[in-house]
């Protein structure tokens, strides 16, 4: 399958923190298909095993982590006219919600929108002031009463967004942060058929990474890999974002470089890029967090981490937007970057 | 289904070249003569028994939307509003640009990185295509943009984009099927929201005795932190006009629909704000004045990328000045 239309069914299926499970049965049947087992646990994250040659008594792992979550809404209260009042569940940018279309997931899937007030209506003044969350509110069109059978307080929404193609090979949707990072998983068993490679490999699609960074924490706990690789979005340019916090699109995968990383991992991967002329960036940041290399860099009494984030434009929006060469490049590098591993470099990993 | 077709169509005003053939193509079997004038107003006649009287009948085709005026040396591309658009509903939404439909995303500055702290204007926000050099073949200035709204009914709900006044238009084409004892016009208008441009023309081309203007209009029904009268409610039936910015309706009209309304056992009820104006403001101005009424559909968050409208107003418009304009002769004994 191209990377487009995994990409694709990836975006489209809800995966709200904390509610994985559809975009977990998508992840699934995906990473399936390149991997020698795969289950989903109890905690949502979808984790497939692909079993390396190696034959020692002691089986070496390597796990990659890409979070299956996406940021959502949730409604707290039905109004009297059947309006649903809602929050956020993850980091949402409030601006991006007036006049957005909307799925209630109630028990069965309602089209709304998040209402804004024509020009017509609004007061002098009211257009230069941000809707705050507690004002905003979900339009179904149905009264309270039908509402009620349906949806209940808790009940998620999804913000909708159609998976867009636009020119150049730039991709836009919803939940690309980190759908991208699991097309990368698929992506990278996929190319590991094709590669020889000793070590076995965990790719793990992650819950509640916009939370807490649950499902990373404990299926790393629960695995033990010996080296760990969060793979993650990075902020993509544009207009009025500043060059040194940017990577931009279509330049190669960001190479995490700092104190959450091991410095060697974040070499290899930059060696290899090198050798194999994959375009890369290096994204630079001193402050551990954002990522799931934040837990697992610190699980049990320690794992060597890194990360390679897919340059992305418009991050916790509904139009999240990036180039599909980067993913494959990202694919390319990780599956070069397990097939070489080896006992050698992982002395070499003993102190930094 | 027509409203489908009419509310998923581009139109923005100035370039309402695609949603006037859609039109075209639907009322052509239904009337005597279609024609076009040089703004881009469609006429439809359909003759009736008194060829001394001639009703105009307008909703207006075109929409709001985005005019590009700028297309940057790194492929970002820059607008300027059409119509009354509010700037804190354009973020994170999705554009189709041009005669090629390029898709767009009206992008931004993420939240980590200091984004969604302060109103952004609209001149400050970009459309990202994907390109990374100017292309004239993707968007170049003076192409217009739609939002990229797809319509979906959910029973009696309708959801999608321009039923501002797409309402208006499918209320037209379905009035254009029956007969009526005079001659009637039915006059899809353009730029009515630059302020109701083709209208003014249309009226004095057409010369009619009575105008009828069928709009998509502001429903208030909606959460407001002050209790202020709603503009219309949706649900509640065809909103019938008395006054607004831009008209006060001819009396004798209004008391024909409300007496219509009464008869029939049509919901109807009063728009109760003044605000916003309709392509009556031009038309009753025309040549030597046009007794003229607006009647509405109402519409839940219009000049937004995505309104509602429920299915049975829409209908309940469709009867109400049915049955209304089969009684226009009548107007002549009315004070």
């Amino acid at each position: 399958m191209e990377i487009k239309e995994l990409l694709k069914e990836l975006t489209e299926a809800p995966g709200i923190s904390g509610y994985e499970m559809d975009a977990g049965q998508i992840a699934m049947k995906h990473l399936k298909q390149y991997s020698d087992e795969v289950e989903i646990d109890k905690l949502g994250s979808v984790i497939a095993l692909k079993r390396g040659d190696q034959t020692g008594e002691k089986r070496h792992s390597i796990m990659l982590a890409a979070h299956l979550d996406e940021i959502g809404l949730m409604v707290t209260k039905i109004e009297d006219g059947g309006f649903l009042r809602i929050t956020s569940v993850g980091g949402i940018d409030v601006t991006i919600l007036p006049g957005q279309a909307v799925t209630v997931l109630g028990k069965e899937a309602i089209k709304g929108v998040i209402g804004a007030k024509p020009p017509h209506l609004q007061e002098p003044g009211e257009s230069g002031r941000i809707i705050q969350m507690e004002d905003l509110y979900i339009d179904t069109g149905r009264k309270k009463e039908e509402l009620e059978d349906i949806v209940n307080v808790g009940t998620l929404v999804r913000i909708e967004s159609e998976f867009t193609e636009l020119s150049n090979g730039c991709v836009s949707s919803m939940a690309m942060d980190d759908r991208a990072g699991v097309a990368v998983l698929v992506e990278t068993l996929r190319r590991l058929k094709e590669r020889k490679h000793d070590w076995d490999v965990y790719a793990i699609a992650t819950s509640q990474e916009e939370v807490s960074g649950l499902g990373a924490r404990t299926t790393a706990f629960r695995l033990q890999p010996d080296i760990a690789i969060a793979i993650d979005v990075t902020f993509g340019d544009g207009p009025g974002i500043s060059e040194r916090k940017a990577y931009p699109l279509g330049k190669g995968p960001a190479i995490g470089l700092g104190p959450n990383f091991h410095p060697k991992i974040t070499q290899r991967f930059r060696d290899l890029a090198g050798e194999y002329e994959i375009p890369h960036q290096i994204e630079a940041d001193p402050y551990p967090g954002g990522t799931d290399a934040y837990s697992l860099q610190v699980s049990r009494a320690g794992i060597p981490t890194g990360l390679i984030s897919i340059p992305l434009r418009n991050m916790h929006s509904t139009v999240e937007t990036l180039k599909l060469d980067d993913i494959k490049r990202c694919a390319e590098l990780l599956s070069i970057f397990i097939a070489r591993l080896d006992s050698k470099f992982q002395e070499e990993l003993k102190c930094l | 289904m027509l409203i489908e077709k009419l509310s998923n169509a581009f139109g923005v005003s100035g370039n309402e070249k695609e949603i006037r053939q859609i039109i075209k193509d639907e009322v052509t079997p239904l009337v005597d003569e279609v024609t076009t004038d040089s703004m881009g107003n469609l006429f439809a006649l359909k003759k009736g028994g008194d060829n001394s009287l001639k009703v105009m009948l307008s909703a207006h085709i075109d929409e709001v939307g985005l005019f590009i005026d700028q297309v940057e040396n790194n492929g970002f591309v820059r607008f300027k509003k059409i119509g009354g658009i509010d700037d804190r509903v354009l973020l994170s939404k999705k554009v189709y640009i041009g005669e090629n439909k390029t898709p767009g995303v009206i992008g931004l500055k993420p939240v980590h990185l200091g984004g969604g702290r302060g109103v952004v204007v609209s001149d400050d926000m970009f459309i990202d295509i994907g390109a990374s050099a100017k292309d004239d073949k993707l968007a170049k200035v003076g192409d217009t943009a739609v939002f990229a709204t797809k319509f979906v009914q959910s029973g009696d709900i309708l959801r999608g984009k321009a039923f501002d006044d797409r309402a208006g238009c499918a209320v037209l084409i379905e009035l254009l099927k029956n007969t009526y004892p005079f001659t009637i016009v039915g006059v899809f208008t353009v730029q009515e929201e630059l302020g109701l441009r083709g209208a003014t023309i249309a009226a004095y081309n057409v010369n009619p005795g009575y105008a009828f203007t069928l709009e998509g209009t502001t429903a208030g029904d909606t959460p407001m932190k002050r209790d202020v009268s709603p503009s219309t409610n949706m649900g509640a039936g065809p909103a019938i006009t008395v006054m607004d910015r831009s008209f006060i309706s001819d009396r004798r009209l209004v008391k024909l629909l409300e007496d219509t309304a009464k008869r029939e056992n049509i919901p109807y009820q009063f728009k109760r704000t003044i605000t916003g104006g309709t392509d009556s403001g031009a038309i009753h101005l025309s040549r030597g004045g046009v007794p003229s009424v607006t009647v509405s559909v109402p519409v839940r968050y219009i000049h937004s990328p995505v309104g509602l409208m429920n299915i049975n107003d829409l209908n309940n418009t469709i009867s109400l000045v049915s049955k209304a304009l089969q009684r226009i002769p009548k107007i002549k004994d009315m004070s």
